[in-house]
C-alpha cells in the first residue's frame, strides 16, 4: 500500500541519495529481493520502469480497438459476449499498469498526456489492422501468446507493484489465448473459404508477432542493465526462439501453416531454425509509419475526449455531496 | 472542458477478502471521484472473476505507513527479545504436548 506517499515528490526521492542507500539497493537486488514503492532507487531505475510500465499500459488500452473493431460484428452471440469481455480484461489490465507506474509518483493523468502527444510508445503490434474476424483468433493465438511469454518472466520482476499486477495479468491472458485457439480451430476444421480466412490472418500476424519480442539481443539498447537490475530475466532472442517453439506445434494443430520458407527443426540445437525477421519493417511502424499508428492515436485522443463530460459529471456530483456532507456537520 | 476534469481524481487503496474465513488483502488501488464510485470500479477492476465476496476502499491519503528507511530502527525492539520464541526455550526430555 502506498498511503502517506505524496505522488508529486514521487516515494523515495526525498530521501536523499548516499552510500548507504545505493548498497542497500543493491543488497536488494542481489538477495532477488523486491524493491517496494517508498524504498529509495536509483534514478535511472526509477526512469526505466516507468518507461516500460507505460508503455505496457499504453498497449493494454491501445491494443483493445483492434479487437473492439469486431464486437458489432462477431459472428454469434458467444463470440460477442467473450470479446467484449476479453476487451474489458485489456482495460482493466491497463489499470493495473497505470496503478503500479504510480507508485512510482508519475500521474496516471501525465501518463495518458505523454501517449496522446506521441512521447511515449505502445507496442507497434498493435498498429496492424484487423481486417477479417480470423485476425481477433489471430491476435488471441499469436498476440496473447507472445505476451505471455514476454510476461511471465515478469511476475518476478523486482519491482514489486509492477510484479504483482503481472500476476494477475497472466492469470487472465490464458483465457484471451485459448479462446484465439479455438476461433482459429473452429475457423481451420470450416469450409475452405473459413480455412483460407483463417490461413491469411496468421499469415500476416506471424512476422509482427515475432517482432513483440524487441530487437536482437546485439541491437538491444536496454537489455544489459534491465537484466542487472532483475526487471528482464530472459533476452529477447531467447523468449522470441521459444515462442516459435511452443507455437510450431499448436499450428500443427490448427491444421495451418506459418508463413517462413526457412523453418524447420533443429535437432542439434533442439530449437526451431526460422528465417530473418524484417527489423526495417519494426523501425518504420516505430517510428509511426505503420498501417494504422494515425488512426490509433487519433481514436484514443477521440475517446479521451468523449469521455470527459463523464469524468465532470462525476466529480460535481462527487464535489456536490462532500458539501452537503459538510453543512450537515456543522 | 473547464479545469475540473483535469484534476485528477483521488487514488484509493482496494482491499478484497477473497472468501469468509480469510482477511481483507490489499489488490491495488485506483482512482475515483468517491467512495460509491471507487467501489464500484473496485469491482469492475479487481473482481471479474469471483475473486471476493468483500471489498473495502480506503483514501490512500489516509493510510500512514512507516519510513521504509527507517525499517531497521523501527523494528529494533522486536529483534532483542528471543525468549517470544518458543525455540528460546529447552523442553526436557520426556515432556509431551509442549
Amino acid at each position: 500500500m502506498y498511503g502517506n506517499y505524496d505522488t508529486g515528490t514521487a516515494g523515495g526521492s526525498d530521501v536523499p541519495h548516499d552510500q548507504d542507500s545505493q548498497q542497500r539497493f543493491d543488497q536488494l537486488i542481489a538477495a532477488d529481493q523486491r524493491i517496494e514503492p517508498r524504498d529509495w532507487m536509483p534514478d535511472a531505475y526509477r526512469k526505466t520502469l516507468i518507461r516500460q510500465i507505460a508503455q505496457h499500459a499504453h498497449s493494454e488500452i491501445i491494443g483493445m480497438q483492434p479487437e473492439g473493431n469486431w464486437i458489432t460484428r462477431a459472428p454469434s452471440l458467444r463470440r460477442k459476449a467473450i470479446l467484449i469481455a476479453k476487451v474489458q480484461d485489456e482495460a482493466g489490465h491497463g489499470l493495473y499498469l497505470y496503478c503500479a507506474a504510480e507508485t512510482l509518483g508519475i500521474d496516471r493523468e501525465e501518463l495518458l498526456d505523454l501517449l496522446h502527444a506521441g512521447k511515449q510508445k505502445y507496442s507497434s503490434i498493435f498498429n496492424y489492422p484487423t481486417l477479417t474476424w480470423a485476425d481477433v483468433g489471430a491476435i488471441g493465438w499469436l498476440v496473447d501468446g507472445a505476451a505471455i511469454m514476454n510476461q511471465v518472466p515478469l511476475c518476478r520482476c523486482s519491482y514489486g507493484p509492477y510484479a504483482r499486477a503481472m500476476v494477475r495479468i497472466c492469470k487472465e491472458e490464458s483465457f484471451h489465448q485459448r479462446q484465439g485457439f479455438e476461433i482459429l480451430h473452429t475457423l481451420a476444421r470450416g469450409t475452405p473459404d473459413q480455412k483460407a480466412m483463417a490461413q491469411d490472418a496468421v499469415n500476416r500476424y506471424w512476422w509482427p508477432s515475432l517482432m513483440m519480442f524487441g530487437p536482437p539481443d546485439e541491437e538491444s539498447s536496454h537489455s544489459a542493465q534491465s537484466t542487472a537490475w532483475g526487471i528482464k530475466r530472459f533476452s529477447n532472442d531467447e523468449l522470441r526462439q521459444r515462442f516459435v517453439d511452443m507455437t510450431v506445434g499448436q499450428a500443427e494443430v490448427l491444421g495451418l501453416t506459418v508463413p517462413d520458407e526457412d523453418l524447420r527443426w533443429n535437432a542439434e540445437r533442439g530449437h526451431y531454425d526460422f528465417g530473418a525477421i524484417d527489423w526495417d519493417e519494426f523501425a518504420r511502424v516505430i517510428r509511426g509509419d505503420g498501417p494504422c499508428n494515425a488512426e490509433r492515436l487519433h481514436r484514443r485522443r477521440q475517446a479521451h475526449d468523449d469521455g470527459a463530460w463523464v469524468r465532470e459529471a462525476a466529480q460535481a456530483y462527487a464535489d456536490k455531496h462532500a458539501t452537503r456532507q459538510e453543512a450537515r456537520a456543522s | 472542458m473547464n479545469d475540473d476534469s483535469k484534476r485528477g481524481w483521488p487514488l484509493w487503496e482496494v482491499f478484497v477478502r477473497a472468501r469468509r474465513g480469510l482477511a481483507h488483502q490489499h489488490v491495488g488501488s485506483l482512482h475515483a471521484p468517491d467512495g460509491t464510485m471507487a467501489l464500484r470500479n473496485a469491482r469492475d477492476v479487481y473482481t471479474r472473476r469471483g475473486e471476493g465476496v468483500s471489498i473495502w476502499v480506503v483514501p490512500s491519503a489516509a493510510i500512514v505507513a512507516n519510513n521504509p528507511d527507517e525499517k531497521d530502527s523501527f523494528f529494533d525492539p522486536a529483534a532483542d527479545k528471543v525468549y517470544r520464541h518458543p525455540t528460546f526455550y529447552d523442553v526436557p526430555e520426556g515432556a509431551k504436548h509442549l
